[in-house]
């Protein structure tokens, strides 16, 4: 009746999961009853869960991946506690225990933490750049967040009903196959990614077809933000690069569920073929993960240099050159499998070469920056903070591309310390860069600058202390995902980045405390105009928070930096005439998205404890929902001409006040 | 985010929309139909004959192959090279790069995998 | 009327006359029909990694039988006529669409649905065909990536099928609506790619591999 489900799924017998699923549920409960009580669900149906707008969406899932960094954070600590502990001694984390947790550090980080807070990012402010009303696909968007949701859901099911991968966070097989692996953990692992990643390529799709082919009169393509650039870039990659994860993960399922023989080990099946597969999608991945961190340091560094972005052009090239070389070097995850010197020859000169479009980049920062007026507010400090690490760990990523080299340093902790440092000195703080610089414009008020400086110093130094040790015992022959050792020389080291996981932790605090002292001081830090940083781009040009339709009147764009001319431009003409509002059609609301997610959710559950007529029933819940909505005769609201006026003629107002009050735009 | 009726617009026209009379599109159809059927049938052909050089016959079929995916292309999707599909065009190609890396590259890499590494069978029977 | 005229009184942020560049957003139908296109060529990549687990596992019969032995080129025919004119029928449908005939319309959508559903027939015909004789998918990695392959495509094809039905139940229910006509070109773009792919299919994997 319930397939391999009973209840010695739930982990009695191990402490720690099942305390913090206890808690965790109870929290949950809590603050549903809560919810309830107080009578704010109608709100929260009506404005966030079947919102289609983008920024409502773009919220969701930048809180999605808050609540997840809580959570591969908390892994994270477990695992430099243990290595600190675990010298001749078993630590406190037995082996089945120590493996899934570190399968769930990698799976939580990179798909649930890094990939929702930069699509959160792009979706919030690239139909604000391009000064339109939404993305290209709003329903669609919903869908998007609503299955990535379903992914992180049932990969945080699997912590008290079952158990996770133990294999690490890309399931290697033979390991990965059900002769080696025959629980549930590995299948929790392919379903949560399976339908996650579907919601990812439709939001691929989505900003994808945005960039191209929905912005304002007059921006043409050189006059993009160089965000927006870097939105096409990535989104490119995820639409080419994530069908290849669908496909190969498939081929596992397959392989688990009914006996087919892509990776096995008997009737010729080809182990080395996930890697390569697998690999072939996963260098894509860290790209699609960074490059949006680029274009939020090009908009910051501009932003508080007071100055154009130095080397638009370039930078455009240097960011389509990174899109397409990005998937000529992934064979640099397997030097070692033998692919032979020829391969891995041409592989390690291509993973070499990739880091130069990345040097121009930095090279066009630094010249921004060079003569500018630079304020070194809490976002500005995240980008110098970036330059500094991510030009050391582009330096070590050079050296392991380095095929001999990388047979010393594969699956060593220098790796480890590489790419850790690649992905927080770029795209993580590129993340909190974002989150900090375009925090008052989804809100309306700004965070605490002191908290933000803080939080900022005790990530870099925390990090430093962390991961700076993980580089030397790497040298010194430690290998990744130990869970005891016995050499005293890595010891003292591992101790160390105990430390600096401390510093980290004193990092998130602080940025929980600044969230909650914001929320609690939003009247002081209230952004009144919608500039609150005398910025460049369009998204400052309209009330923060945006008004639902965003702009009153679509703006029209004359070149780069649009709406800095635009404030020049009304300086120097003075308060221009009312203009003629007219009503604006939005896309309605829908709950598509979250039913479609539940449907999901039942399915991927059912899939993974083989309850069969569960399958059945999910699948048809979700098809009879696409039919439900494709039935809908209504898919558009009007906002009234007097609406729009209304807002944004208290936006003007705000606006002028403040330029006849300090004589400029501030 | 008003609603233009029709296919036409000064700037590039949906993937798979074409203009003309009805009998011109229908003509279309049925060249690109024939073309098809001819395409198809050299190729069962090809496969199957001694009259052509065994060796050539892979490349032959390959060939075959992609002259009919351009030609459903161009007569079925309407993909053409005229500046109102640039767009389309320009995304196809990026698709046809990924596609051509992806396989070739699996290819060339799981090639020399296969002939520098043990087979999967020997190296279970050294697990014994 | 220049931009100048057309924006003054609109804009508060205008700036003086701008050479465009760029007419604004684009109707509603290029952008659900590039969208749409973009989805097809992610399928498409999705695609090509079966066929290159196919081409990488080609020679691992594990013992068992190879393409040349198991295939059988009369159906293969069969099923590529059908698919072929059921593509043709799918444009048939395209033109009346356009033309807001119902009635072609539902025959040139009835048509392509036979051909398609005879396809999917003969398909699984084989594939029963092939279990029965014990070259079923788990026999072999290379009989794994067939099933694979040629089994994806079979389903993409149902799920074309149900789509179809929907959209002659749609244009039935409320006609050429503007919202259904953009659901039809993406249904119609989904239908010709999936013959596009059948010939990768039939070359690779079926005329290449009985000609081994």
């Amino acid at each position: 009746m319930f397939g391999k489900l009973s209840w010695a799924a739930i982990p009695i017998d191990q402490p720690i999961p099942l305390v913090t699923g206890a808690v965790v549920l109870v929290v949950i409960l809590a603050v549903l009853l809560w919810v309830v009580a107080s009578g704010h669900m109608p709100y929260l149906w009506r404005e966030w869960i079947t919102s289609v707008d983008h920024k409502r969406i773009g919220v969701m899932y930048t809180l999605l991946a808050a609540v997840m960094l809580l959570r591969g954070f908390s892994d994270a600590i477990m695992m430099r506690a243990q290595q600190a502990l675990a010298f001749q001694s078993p630590g406190f984390l037995p082996p089945e225990h120590y493996n899934q947790i570190f399968s769930a550090h990698g799976t939580i980080m990179i798909f649930f933490v890094a990939m929702p807070f930069v699509i959160g990012l792009m979706n919030l402010v690239v139909p604000l750049q391009l000064g339109v009303r939404d993305v290209a696909f709003p329903t669609l968007n919903s869908v998007g967040f609503w299955l990535t949701a379903t992914g992180a859901l049932l990969v945080n099911v699997s912590l008290v009903v079952g158990e996770f991968a133990r294999t690490g966070w890309l399931p290697y097989p033979p390991l990965s196959e059900l002769t080696y692996s025959p629980g549930v953990g590995v299948d929790y692992y392919l379903w949560s990614l399976e339908i996650s990643g579907v919601g990812t390529l439709v939001a691929g799709i989505n900003l994808v077809t945005t960039v191209l082919k929905i912005r304002t009169k007059g921006m043409s393509y050189m006059r993009m933000p160089m965000f927006c650039w870097t939105t096409l870039a990535s989104n490119l990659l995820i639409v080419a690069a994530f069908p290849i994860l669908t496909a190969t993960l498939a081929m596992l399922i397959l392989d688990r569920y009914l006996g087919f023989h892509f990776f096995t080990n008997d009737a010729g099946g080809n182990v080395m073929m996930f890697m390569n597969l697998i690999w072939a999608w996963g260098h894509p991945e860290v790209y699609i993960l960074v490059l949006p961190a680029f274009g939020i340091f090009s908009e910051v560094v501009s932003t508080f240099s007071g100055k154009p972005l130095f080397g638009y052009r370039s930078m455009v090239l240097a960011t389509m050159a990174i899109c397409v070389i990005s998937f000529m070097v992934w064979l640099h995850h397997f030097f070692t499998m033998g692919a032979g010197p020829d391969v891995n020859a041409i592989f390690g000169i291509a993973s070499m070469i990739i880091a130069v479009p990345t040097g121009v980049k930095i090279y066009n920062w630094l010249f921004t920056m060079f003569a500018g007026r630079i304020r070194f507010t809490t976002p500005m400090m995240w980008s110098i903070g970036f330059m500094v690490t991510f030009i050391i760990g582009g330096l070590t990523g050079v050296l392991v591309a380095v095929p001999p080299a990388d047979f010393l340093l594969h699956n060593s902790l220098f790796l480890v310390a590489h790419f850790h440092n690649v992905i927080i000195g770029g795209v993580l703080f590129g993340a909190f860069a974002g989150y900090t610089y375009w925090f008052p414009k989804a809100f309306g008020f700004r965070l605490h600058e002191g908290l933000g400086k803080a939080a900022f110093w005790f990530w870099l130094i925390g990090f430093y202390v962390a991961f700076m040790p993980l580089y030397a015992v790497g040298f010194l022959g430690m290998t990744r995902r130990m869970q005891h050792y016995d050499v005293a020389e890595w010891k003292p080291w591992l101790m160390i980045a105990s430390v600096g996981s401390a510093l980290i932790l004193a990092g998130i605090v602080c940025q929980v405390l600044q969230l909650i002292v914001s929320i609690r001081d939003r009247e002081a830090l209230r952004d009144l105009t919608g500039d609150p940083w005398d910025g460049r781009s369009l998204e400052w040009a309209t009330a923060s928070p945006p008004p639902v339709f965003n702009f009153a009147i679509p703006p029209i764009v004359a070149g780069e930096d649009a709406y800095w001319s635009m404030k020049r431009h009304a300086r120097e003409e003075g308060a221009s005439k009312e203009p003629d509002y007219e009503p604006i059609e939005m896309p309605r609301n829908s709950p598509t998205g979250f039913v479609c997610a539940f449907f999901a959710t039942v399915m991927g559950f059912a899939m993974i404890w083989h309850i069969w007529w569960m399958v059945i029933a999910g699948f048809i819940g979700a098809f009879a929902t696409f039919v439900v909505f494709a039935w809908r005769d209504h898919d558009e609201y009007e906002v009234p001409a007097d609406e729009v006026a209304r807002l944004d003629r208290a936006n003007l107002l705000a606006r002028r006040e403040l330029l006849t009050a300090a004589g400029s735009l501030r | 985010m008003s609603e233009v009726h029709g296919l036409q617009h000064e700037a590039d026209v949906a993937p798979g929309d074409e203009g003309g009379s009805v009998r011109s599109r229908v003509l279309g159809y049925l060249v690109g139909l024939g073309l098809a059927i001819l395409l198809t049938a050299t190729s069962f052909f090809v496969a199957g004959t001694d009259l052509v050089w065994q060796p050539s016959i892979p490349v032959a079929i390959v060939v075959l192959a992609i002259a009919q995916m351009g030609v459903h292309l161009v007569f079925f999707l309407h993909i053409t090279t005229g500046p109102d599909n640039t767009n389309n065009v320009l995304a196809l190609a990026f698709g046809l790069l990924i596609i051509f890396l992806v396989i070739g590259g699996s290819l060339w890499i799981m090639d020399h995998l296969n002939h520098n590494m043990m087979p999967m069978d020997q190296l279970m029977q050294m697990q014994r | 009327m220049t931009a100048g005229a057309l924006a003054e009184g609109r804009d508060p942020g205008f700036v003086g006359f701008a050479d465009l560049g760029y007419e604004g957003p684009a109707p509603k139908r290029i952008v659900t029909g590039y969208g749409f296109w973009i989805f097809l060529l992610s399928d498409m990549v999705m695609f090509s990694c079966f066929f290159a687990a196919y081409a990488v596992l080609l020679g691992q019969t594990a013992g068992g039988p190879s393409g040349a032995q198991l295939f059988n080129l009369q159906n293969v025919a069969v099923e590529t006529g059908c698919l072929l004119l059921s593509s043709f029928a799918c444009g048939m449908a395209s033109i009346a669409a356009e033309s807001r005939n119902h009635f072609w319309f539902q025959i040139a959508m009835i048509v392509t649905c036979v051909l398609g559903l005879a396809f999917l027939a003969i398909e699984f015909r084989e594939f029963a065909d092939l279990v029965a004789r014990g070259a079923g998918p788990s026999r072999s990695a290379f009989l794994s990536a067939f099933f694979t392959l040629v089994g994806c495509h079979g389903l993409h094809v149902s799920g074309g099928i149900l789509w179809l039905l929907t959209m002659m139940a749609q244009v039935f229910a409320k006609g050429f609506r503007a919202d259904i006509q953009r659901r039809f070109l993406c249904f119609a773009l989904f239908w010709h790619a999936l013959d596009i792919i059948w010939v990768a299919v039939f070359s690779v994997v079926y005329l290449l591999g009985s000609a081994a």
